[in-house]
């Protein structure tokens, strides 16, 4: 026998008490590893949104402004059908104070035979824009073409595969970078290849309302202001002379969305602190209730020539299996629910929910075990001493 | 030879005088028994003999050197190096097979050796109850294999605490035919007890009371 496995011996032997402090561990693992993932994942988000959202103001057509979320529509890429006439760019553009106006063209594909995938599609001009194609340049080097698209990270779809729009195929030319909204689940396309791709659902008789010929229409224009001038000024007088547009602040937006974010962080916060001080003082309880249970058999063990130092370490050595064990499996059980769940859990909380880097997951798995075997070795410490130093001589005349 | 001397030891609770001023000496190679109604001491010398406590007063030499001043961890080598203890309740370790039990003391004294473990089981006539738990033996074969226990690190002293206070007749006399064999074989031996029978089979009794040495008792029938 390997005396050095004496604590698992002495865990093995005790299975109900044992699982039961792994399943503590397991909760305080678990919370720690889902929560803080979570959280990067939302500050991941909106990082990237900040970063690919370079516009000050943002143009839409008046009439969808009412309809629906903007906040939704804007931020987090859940575009939709709608249209404004493409001569309002240049109106735009000649507002004082702003410096560079770019226009996008939106439309959406059908779960239908004539489109192989039911995506949205968002145009934009390669020359002018300031808002997507920083974001596509880090994944797509050259220049896309008529016809060529690129997809998001959730769209499936192969590289260099076509897929079809309203009967026209379209080539996939790149995957872009994920952004952890649903922008990710959108297919990207030059401006032109759009306006080709409306007038030919259009020829297959779907009426998407157009208000005039699709090669004078865009659906938003994205505006960003010259270095001293106000983005509030711009934006006022936008909504006070350009007729039915609604031109809204992205600060406003995105304080809204980092108002929500700080929400989160706080909630999560005091869950992790919550159950932190649950499961570490249900270890110590348990570990006081052991501390009486043990102390004939530690007794003994210091009549045999045991150290004080060797009895404590056994125990901490005991919590440390426990921790780790129970540590491993929570953070085990927060990757099942969090990664494959991230589209719900940013649909549940409508914040942009980007993954971290995979050096930065295992970061957090490390540090959640470190922390959970921390908590555990703490938590046992006073019983761990107190098992090291028994009175051996009054323990064992104890009947 | 003396192997252990306790030279004006006391030890003090509070008003409370559990040892007053006793000396005794045994030799290398004695069988000592210590005998006394309760609260004269006995368990109290015990403890310090066995370097489970220390005096409050007065010096304790075993083999040469005193150990009255000793760290609580010098105290536990010399524990681990020197004596064999057996306790009327056995104090085994409960999850460990007997086997096992032998074996966690060699773990702690230098390395743990199965087949020297068996053997020491053997001897004690319990080689084929090697692989039962605590709960599997009898109060007489536990105390055996705490008899064995003892032995196995070859200890200069076996101290032992009312060893047969828990056993059938039958048992008692396995028992001190062991520690009969251990003296022949030239171990010193100091047996706690409150049974005269058990003392009659020492060289020499001490008798405790109210803390100090009331007498001592030659036997002069001992048999090897």
């Amino acid at each position: 026998m390997d005396f050095r496995k004496l604590p698992i011996r002495n865990l093995v032997r005790r299975p109900g008490r044992t699982a039961t402090l792994v399943l503590l561990v397991l909760l305080l693992s678990f919370t720690m590893f889902g929560g803080a993932l979570t959280l990067l994942s939302i500050r991941g988000g909106t990082k990237s949104l900040e970063g690919r959202l370079g516009a000050d103001v943002i143009v839409v057509p008046s009439e969808m402004a009412s309809k629906v979320n903007l906040d939704n529509v804007l931020l987090m890429g859940t575009t939709g059908s709608y249209y404004m006439k493409a001569d309002i760019l240049d109106q735009i553009r000649a507002v004082e104070g702003v410096e560079k106006a770019s226009a996008q063209l939106f439309m959406a594909s059908l779960r239908a035979s004539c489109c192989s995938v039911a995506v949205q599609v968002i145009g934009f001009d390669p020359e002018e824009d300031f808002t997507v194609q920083p974001w596509i340049t880090r994944s797509f080097k050259r220049g896309l073409g008529d016809m060529e698209v690129l997809v998001g990270s959730r769209v499936s779809t192969e590289v260099g595969g076509n897929i079809r729009i309203y009967e026209k195929d379209c080539r996939v030319a790149g995957r872009l970078e994920s952004t952890g909204t649903q922008m990710d689940t959108a297919v990207y396309a030059t401006i032109d290849t759009v306006r080709t791709l409306i007038k030919a659902a259009e020829d297959l008789g779907h009426d998407l309302k157009l208000p005039g010929d699709p090669s004078e229409l865009v659906s938003a224009v994205y505006v960003k202001v010259s270095d001293g001038a106000s983005a509030d000024n711009a934006a006022g007088y936008i909504n006070g002379h350009i007729r039915r547009t609604e031109a809204i602040r992205t600060k406003n937006m995105l304080t809204d969305v980092s108002d929500s974010m700080a929400g989160v962080s706080f909630v999560m916060t005091i869950l992790i602190a919550a159950v932190w001080l649950l499961v570490f003082f249900l270890i110590l309880i348990a570990f006081l209730m052991i501390l009486r249970e043990r102390k004939k058999e530690f007794a003994s063990l210091r009549v045999l020539g045991a150290s004080s130092g060797m009895l404590s370490s056994m125990v901490f050595r005991e919590t440390a299996i426990i921790s780790f064990t129970g540590g491993l499996a929570g953070i085990a059980l927060a990757c099942l629910i969090v990664f494959p769940f991230s589209a719900l859990i940013e649909k549940m909380l409508d914040l942009p929910f980007l993954r971290p880097a995979a050096g930065t997951i295992a970061g957090l798995a490390v540090g959640t075990l470190v922390m959970c075997m921390i908590t555990g070795i703490i938590a046992s410490a006073w019983s761990a001493y107190k098992l090291g130093h028994v009175d051996v001589s009054m323990i064992l005349r104890e009947e | 030879m003396s192997l252990l001397e306790l030279k004006d030891i006391s030890k003090i609770y509070g008003e409370l005088k559990a040892l007053d001023n006793v000396s005794i000496h045994v030799d290398k190679g004695e069988w000592v028994a210590i005998m006394g109604p309760s609260g004269s001491g006995k368990s109290t010398m015990m403890n310090i003999i066995g370097c489970m406590d220390k005096p409050s007063k007065g010096q304790v030499f075993l083999d040469g050197v005193d150990i009255s001043k000793e760290s609580s961890r010098k105290l536990t080598e010399i524990r681990r190096d020197k004596i064999g203890l057996i306790f009327q309740q056995f104090h085994m370790v409960n999850y460990l097979t007997a086997v096992e039990n032998i074996m966690v003391s060699q773990y702690y004294h230098s390395l743990p050796d199965e087949e020297e473990a068996l053997e020491a089981l053997g001897r004690v006539g319990l080689r084929d109850r090697a692989k039962h738990l605590p709960s599997q033996l009898s109060g007489g074969e536990q105390q055996r294999v705490c008899v064995a226990r003892a032995l196995i690190n070859h200890p200069e002293l076996i101290l032992a605490d009312e060893p047969t206070g828990n056993l059938d007749e039958a048992n008692e006399n396995i028992v001190l035919d062991l520690f009969r064999q251990l003296h022949r074989e030239g171990t010193t031996l100091i047996v706690v007890t409150h049974d005269p029978e058990v003392a009659e089979a020492a060289q020499r009794t001490i008798v405790l009371e109210h803390g100090r040495v009331a007498r001592e008792i030659i036997n002069e029938n001992f048999q090897e």
